[in-house]
């Protein structure tokens, strides 16, 4: 009996899910490949800075001063005659920890925010959505510095406020793709099957949102490192003797005449990140076909 | 002498996934004076052989491989972009299917009648004025001069497609293109429609090619007919040859696939499983004062066993009771009674329950099913939520319901987007059959499939029907669908019944005068009689 | 239309008072007095300071005195200028902001819209990908960066362009309206590239060629309208980070601009003048965000038609 219903299929019949021809497609783009590949890299490397550094954070050599890049050191030496791959290396810590902590921030505020507001509709949604209006015409800009200015210079708070600034997007993509969602037949069927909400949500809301969600993201994470590298440019973000890519390229800049690769390096640094991240984020928006709106 | 004489044309599409032959060697004449019509379903090419001759496909991935498109003695294939562009839309003009997207809503419709005028004669703007009121008024449109600074949002459907007529004619061209032009437009709507081309077409003396995936469409007005499929020409000869001695297989295959004749009534006795007594459902959208009545006051009742078969033209509010029925759509008044239990007010457990008994297939194929779900666990959901059977016999039920709606077991690990519109039907077929159902609400099951897979999928759904010994609400705007498929009818019209009855009584001697002139609309009427 | 516009402008209301709020407070709760930096001051002379600006009143009282200040257009006294008001610093910056931001913004535009319409006339060719990789330059080339290494290349390295100051020399505009514009020139070369590819891929684009026009008029009558849309919207968003970018870039080119006073009051902790710019820039920016919005929404005939007069 069960012989003649088994189902063993060859693997040509094996199904390819959106997931797997997504990855293919992605995995066919060179741009986004070669930008995930840096990123991972950039990272890797991060994670293992604190033994992998050519020299110590703080070592200075004020014998040696400003020095152009050598074998010693590959990328130079600053004022104080400190390595300036190894500054490089601390500050992309904390920029790339400002990206992903902050941006995930934002995901988990507004996933559910956008989730709730979405699924169930009605006036509930047009309170919590009026909301993210408001606070969407506020210039949050100027509000985040106002308050590094009253509140001091706090890694933790700039985490927080760079957050709460992102979240409203990500509500406003989720809200409207769960709302999109619910209307679509298959959601309709899963009603009609007797499925609790829960399950609906979970089996097949959840599953069909996540690709604009993932390219979302992977296009915050730039923006919020930005935001974090122009707030430490004015000396608003990070304090030494933390440093970051935003506050190295402010020394840079100040010394550029003399010393420019203390400004180069640090840029280049940032403008690599932001393009891999970019590139990675352009090429899943493709292989998710993702379309470009918003609302 | 032809108006247009198209010889071994061929065009094929290059993309990074590979080529693909879209037109294979197609020749035809279109005489002028008459209407030539090009038959196909989806992807037989029929659009892009007429695309192609007016340099419309997009290049790349486009290419036309071979051919020459004699019109006027030059060879349109032949001709410069400049050339050609002097010949669009002055004697060679064109209309297409979907009137709600082909004008453009930034422009009044003022300014786009006129601008073929400008452009092709060099009108003044007053003189070209004149013309396009003339025009309009011509094809229909009420108050012309009122309704030239108006926007095209500002029209509906049949009255965008006047417009659109009036666009292509009013430079008086030698030859007008018209791709599917009342497919996306209701049955009544669009017997106006094709009138009003076959009028112009004759006042005129022009030549039409009139593309369409229906042959009873153009069964009534067309000299000649041209049957595409995959890229090919098949066939070519009078209506009376093309529906009376078909020779190509594949012709008589389309012609087999047009609904008709009529079910032999189901000798059900008066035993209702659903009672619905002054159905209301109510919207109320935020920005306006009045509620939308979608259905307003509606009483009926569906036999056990039976086919009841709802008719009614879009707004009609078919779709809603189907869902209301359902609890999919809210009910905002009266009372829905399935098997003796008054379903309004059931939750929990018990709405479960009745949720089990009770399925709904839907229009789409492409949106009705989880694209993130494998055929597997499409149909594994409903099975293992009610119950149906454990998992130690779940392979050999979900195997058993690909059977029954005839498809191959193999496929069971695949996704939606790796199947055809037919097979996605199908398998939504057996997501509503998991449960066992008694009562299937059927939502347009066939309106977004090619013919001859839309007459498989209802003779699919007609077995399966009789097999299970279901009973079934089929919705439809297609009257010759229902007639084909139900034993009882009811015509809606704005939120109320109008008219119900066996299907033999409403169709041939319906007693409201909307329910006359739907039927009245059927295309084809005539092309049944020769 | 007027009615569309009514609901935008009362919505814009509750933001601005919202701000205004949350700034008094914020800035008001920040630790330290305003005078605590001072090493020596007289008791007697703290004192007579803090009646001069209202801080010995009760916080609500300062509060109220403050709106019905600024309900005058008053913005208070500067804390680190004596006898000057933050009225007179912001009206002094505000030209040479506005200049600045306008110079910007028209780079942006120009440069911006050419750019992403020329790509998206001939997708995935080079005719798309040279703008558009530029584009991504743009974007990952923060102006706190670019503005620097333009200083390096030009300035210092090729000397051919003055590094600081506005209208003292001529040229020295050029760089700063560079820094500031680029990143918004990419953005907009990506928003009408994406907004001109969806809108050309519409059925009416197909029926304008139907008719015969050459590809410049479909492009322009038929296709360059809607395909804008997002881009007029973006200018209202674009707006705020040309203030915001305005801080970095006055800073950079030691330009006297409002965005360079309002670094400065940050650093010197002059409270009256924090207070007063924010709120000044956040209704200049709720302002534009309006004016955007209801642009674009009368660029669309059907919004257009939806809002006329109070009909359904």
């Amino acid at each position: 009996m069960t012989t003649d219903v088994s189902i063993a299929l060859t693997d040509a019949e094996q199904g390819s899910s959106l997931w797997h021809d997504a990855w293919i497609r992605l995995s066919k783009n060179k741009m986004a490949v070669g930008g995930g590949a840096i990123l991972l890299t950039f990272i890797v490397v991060a994670l293992l800075t604190p033994w992998i550094a050519p020299y110590s954070y703080e070592a200075q050599n004020l014998d040696l001063g400003a020095s152009p890049p050598s074998a010693a050191h590959w990328l130079g030496t600053d004022i104080f005659g400190r390595d300036v791959l190894t500054q490089i290396m601390y500050g992309g810590r904390v920029s790339l920890a400002v990206g992903f902590i902050a941006t995930g921030v934002a995901l988990i505020i507004g996933v559910s925010w956008g989730a709730v507001a979405g699924y169930v509709g009605g006036r509930v949604d047009a309170v919590m959505m009026r909301l993210v209006d408001i606070l969407y015409a506020l210039p949050f800009m100027i509000f985040i510095v106002l308050l590094m200015v009253v509140f001091g210079r706090n890694v933790l708070l700039l985490f927080l406020a760079i957050g709460a600034v992102e979240w409203l997007t990500m509500a406003r993509i989720m809200r409207s793709q769960v709302q999109s969602l619910r209307q679509q037949e298959f959601v309709e069927a899963a009603v009609s099957l007797g499925l609790s909400p829960v399950t609906i949500i979970r089996r097949h809301v959840v599953p069909n949102a996540l690709g604009p969600i993932i390219v979302y993201t992977t296009l915050t994470i730039p923006s919020v490192m930005l935001l974090e590298a122009f707030l430490s440019f004015l000396g608003l973000g990070i304090q030494p003797p933390q440093t970051s890519w935003g506050l190295l390229i402010s020394y840079g800049a100040e010394t550029m005449e003399e010393y420019p690769w203390l400004l180069i390096f640090p840029g280049l640094a940032l403008t690599i990140t932001l393009f891999s991240l970019n590139f990675l984020g352009d090429g899943l928006r493709d292989a998710l076909d993702v379309r470009g709106s918003k609302d | 002498m032809s108006l247009l004489r198209v010889d071994n044309l061929s065009v094929s599409f290059h993309t990074r996934n590979g080529s693909h032959q879209a037109v294979k060697d197609v020749s035809f004449t279109v005489k002028p004076r008459e209407i030539t019509a090009i038959i196909g379903e989806s992807g037989s090419g029929k659009s892009v052989s007429c695309y192609a001759m007016l340099g419309l496909v997009p290049s790349p991935p486009g290419r036309i491989d071979s051919g020459t498109a004699l019109f006027e003695g030059a060879d349109l294939l032949a001709l410069s972009e400049r050339e050609l562009r002097a010949i669009r839309g002055r004697d060679i003009a064109m209309i297409f299917q979907d009137p709600m997207t082909c004008l453009n809503p930034f422009m009044t419709i003022g300014q786009q009648l006129i601008e073929p005028l400008q452009l092709h004669k060099g009108l003044s703007k007053k003189e070209a004025k004149e013309r396009a009121i003339e025009l309009l008024d011509e094809v229909g449109i009420r108050s012309p001069a009122d309704t030239f600074d108006s926007y095209p949002h500002e029209f509906s459907g049949g009255m965008r497609q006047r417009v659109m007529i009036a666009m292509a004619l009013i430079n008086e061209p030698k030859l007008l293109i018209a791709d599917e032009p009342t497919t996306a437009l209701d049955v009544t709507i669009q017997a106006q429609i094709l009138r009003l081309i076959a009028d112009l077409q004759k006042n005129r003396d022009i030549g039409v090619l009139f593309i369409s995936h229906d042959l009873a469409v153009v069964a009534d007005i067309a000299n000649q007919i041209i049957v595409m499929e995959q890229g090919v020409m098949v066939e070519q000869g009078s209506p009376d040859a093309i529906f009376n001695h078909a020779q190509h297989p594949y012709t008589q295959k389309l012609l087999a696939a047009i609904p008709s004749g009529q079910r032999e009534a189901a000798r059900v006795d008066p035993d209702p499983l659903i009672k619905v007594s002054g159905l209301k459902t109510w919207f109320y959208p935020s920005n306006a004062k009045d509620p939308v009545k979608a259905v307003d006051d509606v009483s009926l009742e569906i036999n056990r066993g039976e086919v009841l078969g709802l008719v009614g033209e879009s707004g009609s509010g078919k779709s809603t009771l189907g869902r209301s029925l359902l609890r999919l759509a809210p009910i905002t008044g009266g009372s829905v009674t399935f098997d003796g239990t008054d379903v309004t007010a059931l939750e929990g457990s018990a709405l479960k329950e009745f949720r089990r008994r009770m399925q709904m297939i839907f229009q789409d194929p492409f949106a009705s099913l989880n694209p993130r779900m494998t055929v597997y666990d499409t149909l594994a959901e409903p099975l293992l939520l009610h119950k149906i059977c454990d998992r130690k016999n779940l392979d050999a039920t979900i195997a058993t319901l690909m059977d029954d709606v005839g498809l191959a077991r193999a496929f069971i690990r695949k996704y939606p987007h790796e199947f055809s519109g037919g097979q996605r039907q199908r398998i939504a077929i057996g997501r509503a059959l998991a449960t066992k159902p008694e009562f299937i609400v059927a939502d347009e099951p066939v309106s977004a499939l090619d013919v001859t897979i839309q007459a498989q999928i209802l003779e699919l759904l007609a077995s399966l029907g009789r097999e299970h010994g279901l009973t079934m609400l089929f919705v439809s705007h297609d009257m010759a669908v229902i007639r084909q498929i139900a034993d009882r009818v009811m015509v809606m019209y704005q939120g109320k019944l109008v008219e119900q009855g066996t299907a033999q009584a409403v169709f041939e001697n319906p007693k409201q005068a909307y329910t006359q002139a739907l039927l009245a609309s059927i295309p084809g009427a005539t092309a049944s009689a020769i | 239309m007027l009615r569309f516009m009514l609901i935008r402008i009362l919505q814009a209301l509750p933001v601005i008072f919202v701000v205004i709020t949350a700034t008094f407070f914020l800035v008001r709760s920040a630790p330290g007095g305003p005078f605590d930096q001072e090493k020596v001051v007289i008791p007697e002379v703290k004192k007579a300071l803090e009646a001069q600006y209202k801080l010995d009143l009760p916080l609500h009282e300062q509060y109220f005195a403050y709106l019905s200040d600024l309900a005058q257009g008053d913005l208070g006294p500067s804390f680190k200028y004596p006898g000057r008001s933050v009225n007179e610093i912001l009206f002094s910056g505000l030209p040479v902001t506005a200049e600045l931001g306008l110079y910007a913004l028209l780079i942006a535009l120009c440069i911006g819209v050419s750019a992403g319409v020329f790509a998206s006339l001939r997708p995935n060719t080079a005719q798309d990908y040279v703008p558009m990789s530029l584009a991504m330059i743009g974007i990952c080339m923060p102006s706190f960066l670019l503005g620097p290494l333009l200083v390096l290349v030009f300035g210092i390295w090729l000397d051919w362009l003055p590094i600081t100051g506005w209208g003292d020399i001529p040229g020295d505009k050029i760089l700063p309206s560079i820094t500031l514009g680029s990143a918004y020139a990419a953005y907009i070369a990506r928003l009408s590239r994406a907004g001109m590819l969806e809108i050309l891929s519409q059925d009416y684009i197909r029926t304008a060629r139907a008719k015969g026009l050459p590809e410049w008029q479909v492009v322009t009558r038929h296709a360059l309208r809607g395909g804008l849309i997002p881009v007029i919207a973006f200018l209202g968003p674009a707006f705020a980070g040309l203030l915001a970018g305005s801080f970095v870039v006055e800073t950079i080119f030691q330009i006297p601009g409002l965005g360079r006073f309002y670094v400065q009051a940050a650093f010197n902790r002059d409270y009256t003048m924090i207070l007063g710019t924010t709120v000044f820039l956040s209704t200049l920016i709720v302002f534009f965000n309006l004016v955007s919005d209801i642009t674009a929404a009368w660029l669309n005939p059907r919004l257009r038609a939806q809002f006329k007069g109070g009909s359904q």
